[in-house]
């Protein structure tokens, strides 16, 4: 089955009280013509009729495969099982996690099973995270940090509760820990549902376009991110400090480290080089994806990744005049900076 | 471009022509026979049931999706995400057996050779026995399978690392079986010596219950979704790989420091099982929609249905061992006579 056939899947995370359940209701509510699947956690709390409405366990149980890291969702293997005997009677499937729950083994559920990933497609995490409460959940919760370095899209919530000055606060400190992720402002998870459904962050067609966005943020700024590696320094401590009047947080121990070049990379040492990669330091690696230039190749290959699980492919032509570039992040904590940007620089085509 | 195609048809004996196709007009999950007609169960709601002639009729057993289903040849129960348990009769009468409080998915249903019943929703076990009283058990995990013993009042409840044994009717504790992973389907061997699990990963895992020996069966490329036990119980039957892997299961070691048999190898994997009821010979469907007879003893085929359209998604024989009853996930199936 191609990868257009495949259900979309959302992942819905955000810490206790964000705005999971407001965002759910709306996305069930609204007139939108298409007919979610919801896997939730806590039945009472939609407010909503509906036959696919399942409830979930979260039960999260490790692989046999030696890899500590490898932990998959038990009960959601077992619920898309179920679900796909009503193939065609729903368009997409939402995943809502509790509050403190780790977003991997749910990504992970959709890598690792081969039925699972058959017939679905993860489509986006989408994190909703509170403006009030976020910047200190990020000092205290260790979940809520995870939450925003998986995240493809933040709908940053209850704007209307904080001041200017604590808005751009809350924004740099998520910046901090995630420069890619789509950032939504909200108040009431008022946010367009094409904002945060079928966004297709997982298949990466638009990594290319996907720039650190912590510099654009702010309305009285329009400062555009120029083409260079950019890396979130970190060495064991947080601070800021600024950029034309934009704070810029390095988090304590959460980075993202992107790299690109624009000469071909060779695919025989690539490969190897991101197989090992991620077995050696899978654990310290969230999240990684890719578009890649390979010599003598005219098709984009594409990857992505959950710790120490990757998945990649062919995805098309390149396109003529689009600029052959290969383009590959990481967020993690503790990223080996420079055992990764050497490795990577090995990779190109000499 | 013409339609001879010399592939197969030159090397393998072919039955095909002897088949009477069904078009069933739903997705189908599973088969099962009461009495002489083949009553295939529907991905969701329906039961399709062909009569001697051929025609089918469709009846109506749940609001959503079919679960699970099993069968004793005189009925055939389901498991529906609407939280309903469900008997279909011989008569083609329908019953609701239970429905669940919560309308939480039936996710697993088993059946006794006597009459009594359980299933499954979320991390509960129930057990209705003859007498109509209903009992539950709380697995410490959502339950993968159930499974009576052949002997006496006991379930088998497949979770998360391993399976409990459970007796409804006494106050004993429940026998706990630990192997680390995710328990799937479990099954019996028919002699009440063995118990094997289908787990997450491709692999099966078996204990002898006289002693609670392990038995680890590994080495299939995907997730095991199908087992049958041969004529006897003498081989355990499995889907999963590019060939059907037999276990064997005659000696009192069971498949202890043993290969499996390997049958049948095609370019696709085996999706669905089912050994003849009296002889020793299986059928089997595959991915890429084949169905071939193969006799256990020399692995001889005979091909069923040629490699059509979407896999294979049920398969059953009679009681008899007279009649062979197949469908592709999307309702395109057969009859054949022996």
């Amino acid at each position: 089955m191609s990868d257009l056939q495949k259900i979309p899947v959302t992942v819905l995370t955000g810490y206790l009280g964000a705005g999971k359940t407001t965002l759910l209701n709306r996305i069930l509510s609204e007139n939108h013509g298409k007919k979610y699947a919801v896997i939730v956690n806590e039945f009472g709390e939609i407010g909503i009729d509906n036959d696919l409405i399942i409830g979930a366990d979260e039960e999260v149980f490790e692989m046999n495969n030696g890899c500590v890291c490898c932990t998959v969702r038990g009960d959601l293997v077992r619920i898309m099982d179920g679900l796909m005997k009503r193939k065609g009677k729903f368009d997409a499937i939402i995943v809502e996690t509790t509050g403190l729950a780790d977003p991997a083994p749910v990504a992970q559920t959709f890598f690792v099973d081969e039925d699972v990933q058959k017939n679905a497609r993860l489509d986006a995490v989408v994190t909703v995270a509170d403006a009030k409460w976020l910047s200190d959940r990020l000092k205290d919760a260790p979940e809520a940090k995870n939450q925003i370095a998986f995240a493809d899209v933040i709908v940053l919530n209850k704007t209307d509760l904080v001041s200017k000055p604590e808005l751009a606060e809350v924004e740099a400190r998520i910046r901090g820990i995630n420069p890619y992720a789509k950032l939504h402002r909200t108040e009431r998870c008022k946010v367009a549902l094409s904002d945060v459904l079928e966004r297709g962050a997982f298949d990466l067609d638009r990594i290319l376009e996907i720039e650190p966005e912590f510099l654009e943020a702010g309305d009285d700024h329009d400062h555009h991110h120029h083409d260079h590696d950019h890396h979130h320094h970190d060495h064991g401590h947080g601070h800021s400090h600024s950029h034309g009047g934009l704070k810029h947080y390095h988090d304590e121990d959460m980075q993202s480290l992107s790299l690109r070049t624009d000469k071909p990379l060779d695919p025989t040492k690539f490969m190897p080089w991101l197989q090992n990669l991620v077995a050696s330091e899978g654990q310290k690696i969230l999240r990684s994806k890719g578009i890649l230039a390979f010599t003598d190749d005219d098709d984009r290959y594409v990857f992505q990744g959950v710790h120490m699980m990757l998945e990649g492919d062919h995805q098309r032509k390149w396109k003529d005049g689009e600029p052959r570039e290969s383009r590959v992040v990481f967020i993690g904590r503790e990223l080996p900076e420079q055992l990764i940007r050497d490795g990577f620089a090995d990779c190109i085509t000499s | 471009m013409t339609d001879f195609d010399p592939g197969e048809s030159a090397s393998i004996v072919s039955v095909t022509d002897r088949v009477r196709p069904l078009a069933l007009g739903m997705g189908v999950s599973s088969v099962h026979f009461l009495g002489e007609r083949a009553c295939f169960v529907g991905a969701e709601e329906n039961v399709a049931v062909v009569d001697a002639d051929g025609d089918i009729s469709q009846v109506a057993v749940h609001g959503g999706a079919i679960l699970c289903s099993v069968s004793d040849g005189k009925r055939i129960v389901t498991g529906g995400d609407d939280g309903k348990v469900n008997a279909l009769s011989a008569k083609g009468e329908v019953t609701t057996l239970a429905t669940d409080a919560k309308r939480r998915w039936i996710d697993s249903v088993a059946l006794h050779p006597d009459g009594a019943f359980a299933w499954s929703a979320g991390k509960t076990a129930f057990v209705r026995s003859g007498k109509a009283e209903e009992k539950s058990f709380d697995a410490p995990s959502t339950v993968g399978g159930l499974a009576f013993a052949p002997k006496g009042l006991r379930l088998a409840v497949a979770h998360y690392n391993g399976v409990t044994l459970w007796f409804p009717n006494m106050a004993a504790k429940p026998e706990f079986l630990e192997w680390a992973g995710s328990h799937l389907a479990v099954t019996f061997s028919p002699d009440n010596k063995f118990l094997v699990t289908a787990m997450h990963e491709p692999a099966l895992h078996g204990w002898r219950l006289a002693d609670n020996r392990h038995m680890r069966m590994s080495g299939y490329p995907g997730r095991v979704r199908s087992m049958s036990w041969s004529a006897g119980g003498k081989g355990l039957a499995t889907s999963g790989a590019d060939t059907v892997i037999v276990w064997p299961f005659a000696s009192k070691d069971g498949p202890m420091g043993k290969e499996p048999a390997m049958l049948a190898p095609l370019q696709t994997k085996v999706t669905v099982v089912a050994c003849h009821p009296k002889n020793d010979i299986l059928a089997c469907g595959y991915g890429d929609g084949t169905v071939l007879m193969v006799r256990l003893e020399d692995g001889a085929e005979i091909l069923v249905r040629r490699n059509v359209g979407t896999p294979v998604a049920a398969l059953a024989w009679n009681a008899k061992g007279t009649l062979l009853a197949f469908s592709a996930e999307d309702g395109d199936g057969g009859l054949l006579e022996l």
